[in-house]
């Protein structure tokens, strides 16, 4: 079984290549954005695999709950901030 | 057994994740890329998590028991928290005046 949860967490991180190119390479800052949520969200099931591959799932769970709040802090705190910068983009109406 | 279905659960969360961070890569604006990125993440964490958490009930305890619960309270947080988080990032997105795709601009890809 822990086979199977390393080779499973090997598995999230390399899809956690695909969002890292969107948040590298994004043409748009929000789409960077996007990329970084998306890493976040699959690094807090990552985190509990760690925790069973360890035998330590009590402390990684909290880690996890911390992850999980401190990356939604950080995207409402970001797309707030894009959100009051008007003509941010290229074609925009109100530039 | 409980070791089979919390393997399959976990299996299948991942083909979510998968089929989310693909989605992320290849659609073509912004405003798409959102759904990828919201439901198909929430769905592979809530099905990871969910097998996780019966494979840790697998050793009946107190201990195992209060783990469980704070892995689906994981859950519900993330439930909650995703869709905010997409919304607002798409609430951005409409206020500072992004232009969403259409047939017609093939070059914004």
């Amino acid at each position: 079984m822990e086979t199977f949860f390393i080779s499973a967490g090997m598995f999230l991180c390399v899809l956690m290549l695909l969002p890292l190119y969107r948040a590298v390479f994004g043409p748009t800052v929000l789409d960077r954005l996007i990329g970084v949520n998306a890493i976040g969200s699959k690094t807090t099931a990552l985190l509990i695999m760690i925790g069973l591959i360890y035998h330590q799932v009590e402390m990684f769970v909290d880690i996890a709950l911390a992850y999980a709040t401190l990356n939604f802090i950080a995207v409402l705190a970001t797309s707030r901030f894009f959100q009051k910068r008007k003509g941010l983009y290229k074609g925009s109406a109100n530039e | 057994m409980i070791s089979i279905v919390s393997m399959i659960l976990i299996v299948s969360g991942l083909i979510f994740f998968a089929g989310g961070a693909v989605g992320i890569l290849r659609f073509p604006d912004f405003y798409t890329r959102l759904h990828p990125a919201g439901k198909l993440d929430t769905m592979g964490l809530f099905m990871t998590l969910s097998g996780m958490a019966l494979y840790v009930l697998t050793d009946f305890s107190l201990a195992a028991l209060l783990t469980a619960l704070k892995i689906m309270l994981i859950v519900v947080f993330i439930f909650i928290t995703s869709p905010t988080a997409t919304h607002s990032i798409a609430d951005a997105g409409m206020r500072s005046g992004l232009p969403h795709w259409s047939r017609d601009q093939k070059e914004s890809e």
